[in-house]
């Protein structure tokens, strides 16, 4: 336990709840046990028995803030736990702090600078301003290869060249991740946020896509400080048919029965109004405001003394 | 032998990666927010010693080394082999030139050394941190030189070559860290 950082968390929150309050941004609470669970290929949610049946801890909230933004909630945040399975490390606990909003109207560029302006009010030795790169222009500067182009083989090959060992093949996108997470993230500047932003359109999730110079991108961000990834936007997808056809999909390729969220999708038939919405890791965000580099540094009693 | 999940290689878990034994050094937990997890290791190989980065995907499993450390009582050599005695059970086992490396250099008898195993065979020496070896020769000392803080070579009782101060003679017993091979000190008879 230390107290510093229950105290630097405290403040953190009530900084948040500032933020939002003047913006006109409503908190609200959503369940964390449903009857649903998150089917996004690599999250593992937690089940647990209930005397009404098996339910599933939420990994985050963005079903049923959705569920409230379709039946006219208007801009909504929420800071609360979540829980995804099997992520323990110096940067991963299986429980933490996520705060999600959602700003209708809002484009995923505005959005972006709005995580600028919360970021650079939490983390206070922030000063230089952040930079935007596509996920195309990354890979470029760091890798000298187009990630929407490059396949599995010469991305096979990019990585043996810096060094990594690795054993057996991979999917394409798991390339795109090795080589994501060893070497152009780890090049991203130290005291200066990145947004990444157009993803491959295949890891859309619940993002909008466009075609842009002859590819489909996913209009979706990740926001970092460092190597470290804090946060993770959309321009929420407003398409029933291509959000049901993603869920249904990522669903079949789990194969673990994990049920899709239908009440979340009936409330999209309603009509989700255009929107931008975010979810940061608040646990992260508080290691880089107290400049640790261990998250149990920053829980009061991490996974392996909870 | 135990099989180990990705997540499970924790600094100090020997696996095999190519037919070799391995330690875990580091390892570290990492995951795009939508994507692939991986466990990036660095580990050590206990064979050659040489420190290599592996990456395991999430899903991936890695087979368990079975190596153990052992205390064990140097007992004597015939030059290919260097006989070992397990203190308590008194099992003796016979480790090679290879296995030894430059303990060879450090050991004279009746040393309690740690034997690393693997699949029971001695797999690397690790001698004690000092060690008190005699001179067998040196070039005559520079009487009262203590100032200087030159050194000559000087060849001990096991054949290793060290780097010794310039007053010290043959027959003098000097002490050793062994992790350097450097001279600490002279011992007094």
């Amino acid at each position: 336990m230390n107290l510093t950082a229950l105290q630097e968390r405290a403040r953190l929150y009530q900084q948040v709840r500032v933020f939002f309050a003047e913006r006109g941004v409503l908190e609200v609470e959503t369940p964390a046990l449903s009857q649903a669970g998150n089917t996004d290929p690599f999250i593992d949610s937690f089940s647990v028995n209930t005397g009404s049946g098996l339910r599933w801890l939420h990994t985050s909230p963005e079903y049923p803030m959705k569920r409230l933004l379709a039946a006219g909630s208007g801009d909504i945040y929420q800071l609360c736990k979540v829980w995804r399975k099997d992520e323990s490390g110096r940067r991963h606990n299986p429980e933490f702090t996520m705060l999600e909003w959602y700003r209708v109207g809002f484009s995923y560029h505005q959005l972006m600078q709005e995580v600028a302006e919360l970021l650079h009010g939490s983390i206070p030795h922030l000063h230089k301003p952040p930079r935007f790169i596509t996920y195309r222009d990354a890979f470029l500067e760091s890798l000298q290869l187009d990630p929407h182009i490059a396949d599995e083989t010469l991305l096979a090959a990019c990585a043996r060249e810096h060094g990594i060992h690795i054993d057996g093949d991979m999917p394409l996108q798991a390339w795109r991740d090795l080589l994501l997470t060893h070497c152009v993230e780890t090049a991203f500047p130290p005291d200066q946020l990145t947004f990444l932003y157009h993803y491959p359109a295949s890891q859309s999730a619940l993002a909008k896509v466009h075609e842009s110079d002859g590819q489909w991108v996913a209009e979706r961000f990740e926001v970092y400080l460092g190597a470290l990834e804090l946060g993770n936007g959309y321009q929420e997808q407003t398409d029933v048919t291509r959000n049901r056809h993603i869920l249904q999909q990522d669903a079949q390729a789990r194969g673990d029965g994990i049920p899709v969220d239908e009440r979340f999708l009936a409330a999209l038939e309603t009509g989700l109004p255009e929107c931008a919405g975010i979810a940061i890791g608040m646990d992260r965000v508080l290691m880089c405001r107290m400049q640790v580099t261990d998250l149990k540094q920053v829980i009061a009693f991490s996974w392996e003394v909870a | 032998m135990a099989t180990y999940g990705a997540n499970d290689l924790r600094v100090g878990v020997k696996i095999i990666i190519n037919g070799d034994p391995y330690t875990v050094v580091e390892s570290d937990f990492v995951k795009p927010g939508k994507g692939q997890a991986f466990t990036r290791c660095r580990v050590r190989n206990l064979k050659t010693g040489r420190t290599i980065e592996q990456t395991f995907k999430s899903t991936e499993t890695a087979e368990g080394a079975d190596v153990e450390d052992r205390d064990m009582e140097y007992l004597y050599t015939d030059g290919s082999v260097w006989t070992f005695m397990d203190s308590t059970s008194f099992e003796q086992l016979e480790a090679s030139e290879a296995a030894m490396g430059d303990a060879v250099k450090w050991l004279k008898g009746n040393e309690k050394c740690i034997v690393t195993l693997w699949n029971g065979v001695p797999l690397q020496v690790t001698t004690p941190n000092f060690a008190e070896l005699k001179i067998t020769q040196t070039d005559p000392g520079v009487r009262g030189d203590t100032a200087t803080g030159g050194t000559k070579p000087a060849t001990l009782e096991t054949g290793a070559v060290v780097k010794v101060p310039l007053y010290m003679e043959e027959g003098e017993i000097l002490k050793i860290d062994t992790r350097t091979g450097e001279y600490v000190s002279r011992v007094k008879a």
